[in-house]
């Protein structure tokens, strides 16, 4: 009898439970579909935003002209070369430091205290704000601690010329090669911009070029090696090719990410307004998310909410356009052990 | 010429000669030695350069280091130049007002996100979901500011000011915060998500066969033995929030201020620094020298939030192996 009451009672329990159990779960999945589904609807809403406001103002004055006091001549010529050349700049430098840099972790650093110290530093300057990578450019590379300026201690010294003006500093030709301008300091030019860009992925860089070196077998390696060759050759004729298509998909992808970075550039010193092309890398510059920066902080509608929205389309074009080709050159080249 | 040619040619591939064998695998080991150092170098770089600045700054008879980190006036640009107007803690305060909001926002809807990648979804829609989510981390910083001016604020605008009457200012934190929310929501789920998917299947198996709900196995099973990775997301994501730039700089407006009304125009430390820089501080003046010791106390700020964040991820990890 009192067996059967426990039982009955704990049937009750149970039902309840299992009902108030059955409720939790039906509410936590609601809330979890809800949490990933935001995220989702804002990038929708924000996309809708900006091809509403801004997709008739995409149009050929947008890459014909400079920015303009009047809305309808304004474009952003100047912005748009900037991009791409200071973007080619930061690929041509960040390459070869940050392929060299995971080959050296991948494939030649001993497991020793340095080491782990490299590892553990590549993977905090990944976290360290940019703005502050645009502070040390703008030391750096934009003022060169103020080595070469009038009456410093080395000008003085080794009597440099310095020359005062747009590009001060001292100007000279390397091995008196016409093509070969050399500039110091670095001053405001896509050379700066592009330097402090590439110490801005390089981490990125790193990161992405190791992971593609790391997926090679070690089998080939030591198939190469069987054939009595030396480690260099193993690497640049085996484990590069292999890997190739991986790191240039991680390089792709990082320079996405610079392209749209505006801040380091601004603290370095890129110009707002910049009325023609750059001639030379030595030239001032302006980048795009600059020039969108620049309108959105204009008090006309035009420009804060219409040209702003279209510089911004131009932006995200490139952007999955780089993207795009990222995934192809995966999907393509992906190679399953 | 031609032996020269040919001489070239087999130095630059492989060559049966060890002597210039040997030399050149040692010249390329050197150079690549070089390039995995150069991110110490970077890392010394940046704290020498903000560091010497800074300690210039504090130099100055104008400033004083106490004032600075207690002071409660951050007027860079009045006429009469004095310690009392360098006080950092109005632009810590709008750093802070900000990285707690959208820490309050990301923080639920990235681990609701992760769990909801790690143990609701199938791996088909798994691999639909999270690149669509990354997408959010892969927009530029100023397109969340002109989406939180030109959409978040004037909606904010419409509903507390015109139905309650509560005053929102054109330029305000919340909106900044709102959208430096979303764009951490991909960080915040993704490094959460991989310590929860290093939990073993033995755990969440054992608890079914107790007759646990997913519910269950998701809040008392997977997230507290994920906790380590967890929190360390939750630190870093703040930590991002802190160095977020552009978004709060075109949003949340310019005006320094000890303020805790998320409605009302401040300016953090990054927006701080943008300002000036658009101003052409000189070299060697003092607002180009306050940027350096604002900068330098950002960098403290996430170079501790980042150590501490991988300190819990490495101690304390449930290893189940």
């Amino acid at each position: 009898m009192q067996i059967q009451n426990t039982l009955s009672k704990g049937k009750e329990i149970y039902k309840d439970n299992i009902s108030s159990r059955n409720r939790a779960e039906k509410i936590f999945n609601i809330l979890l579909l809800f949490s990933v589904l935001f995220g989702l609807l804002m990038l929708t809403v924000l996309l809708i935003d900006i091809a509403v406001e801004g997709f008739s103002w995409v149009r050929p004055e947008l890459f014909e002209n400079y920015h303009s006091r009047k809305p309808e001549n304004a474009g952003m010529k100047s912005a748009i070369a900037g991009s791409l050349i200071v973007i080619g700049l930061t690929g041509l430098f960040s390459f070869p430091i940050g392929v060299g840099a995971a080959i050296y972790l991948e494939e030649y650093a001993p497991q020793n205290k340095l080491t782990g110290f490299i590892n553990l530093n590549i993977n905090n300057l990944a976290g360290v704000p940019s703005i502050v990578y645009g502070m040390l450019g703008l030391v750096v590379f934009g003022r060169m601690f103020d080595l070469f300026k009038e009456g410093s201690f080395l000008v003085e010294f080794l009597k440099i010329p310095i020359e005062s003006g747009a590009i001060g500093g001292w100007n000279f030709n390397l091995f008196g090669l016409p093509w070969l301008e050399i500039h110091l300091p670095f001053g405001r030019s896509m050379v700066a911009g592009a330097l402090t860009m590439t110490l801005l992925i390089l981490p990125v860089v790193i990161i992405a070029a190791r992971e593609a070196i790391r997926a090679v077998p070690p089998s080939i390696r030591e198939g190469g090696y069987a054939l009595g060759t030396t480690k260099w050759h193993v690497i640049k004729s085996l484990v590069l090719p292999i890997a190739f298509p991986g790191i240039l998909t991680g390089m792709i992808l990082s320079l996405s990410r610079a392209i749209g970075e505006t801040a380091p550039l601004i603290i370095m010193g890129a110009f707002t307004y910049v009325p023609f092309l750059p001639k030379s890398v030595w030239d001032q510059f302006t980048v795009i998310p600059i020039q969108i920066y620049n309108w959105i902080t204009l008090p006309q509608t035009e420009y804060r909410v219409h040209l702003a929205a279209a510089g911004i389309l131009v932006l995200l074009l490139i952007l999955f356009l780089m993207n795009g080709i990222a995934i192809y050159l995966r999907k393509k080249y992906e190679i399953k052990w | 010429m031609q032996t020269q040619n040919s001489k070239l040619s087999s130095f630059f591939s492989f060559t049966k000669d060890p002597k210039i064998r040997n030399f050149r695998e040692k010249i390329i080991a050197i150079s690549l030695f070089g390039c995995g150092v150069f991110s110490i170098l970077v890392t010394i770089g940046i704290i020498v350069t903000l560091f010497s600045e800074a300690i210039a700054f504090f130099l100055r008879p104008e400033v004083d280091i106490v004032t600075f980190f207690t002071g409660t006036n951050w007027r860079p640009l009045a006429s009469k130049i004095s310690p009392d107007n360098f006080g950092v803690r109005p632009l810590i305060r709008g750093t802070m007002l900000i990285a707690v909001i959208s820490g309050a926002i990301a923080i639920p809807l990235g681990l609701g996100s992760a769990i909801f990648l790690s143990e609701y979804a199938s791996d088909k829609l798994r691999s639909v979901l999270k690149p669509l989510l990354e997408l959010l981390a892969g927009i530029p910083t100023v397109v969340y500011g002109y989406f939180a001016l030109s959409f978040i604020t004037p909606i904010l605008k419409q509903v507390l000011e015109n139905s309650f009457g509560i005053k929102v200012s054109f330029f305000n934190a919340f909106s900044a915060a709102v959208v430096v929310g979303i764009m951490i929501i991909p960080m915040v789920a993704s490094i959460s998500e991989d310590a929860m998917r290093a939990v073993p299947r033995s755990l969440r198996e054992g608890a079914y066969a107790l007759g646990a709900t997913r519910f269950e196995v998701s809040t008392k099973v997977v997230v507290p033995a994920a906790l380590s990775g967890i929190i360390s997301a939750f630190i870093i994501g703040i930590s991002r929030a802190v160095g977020e730039t552009m978004a709060v700089t075109i949003a949340a407006g310019a005006t320094p201020r000890m303020t805790l009304n998320p409605l009302d125009s401040v300016q953090t430390m990054t927006s701080f620094i943008v300002q000036v820089s658009f101003g052409d501080a000189p070299a060697g003046s003092i607002n180009g020298q306050s940027i350096f010791a604002v900068g330098a106390t950002l960098f403290v700020m996430t170079f501790v939030m980042n150590i501490v964040s991988a300190v819990i991820l490495k101690r304390f990890r449930e290893v189940y192996d």
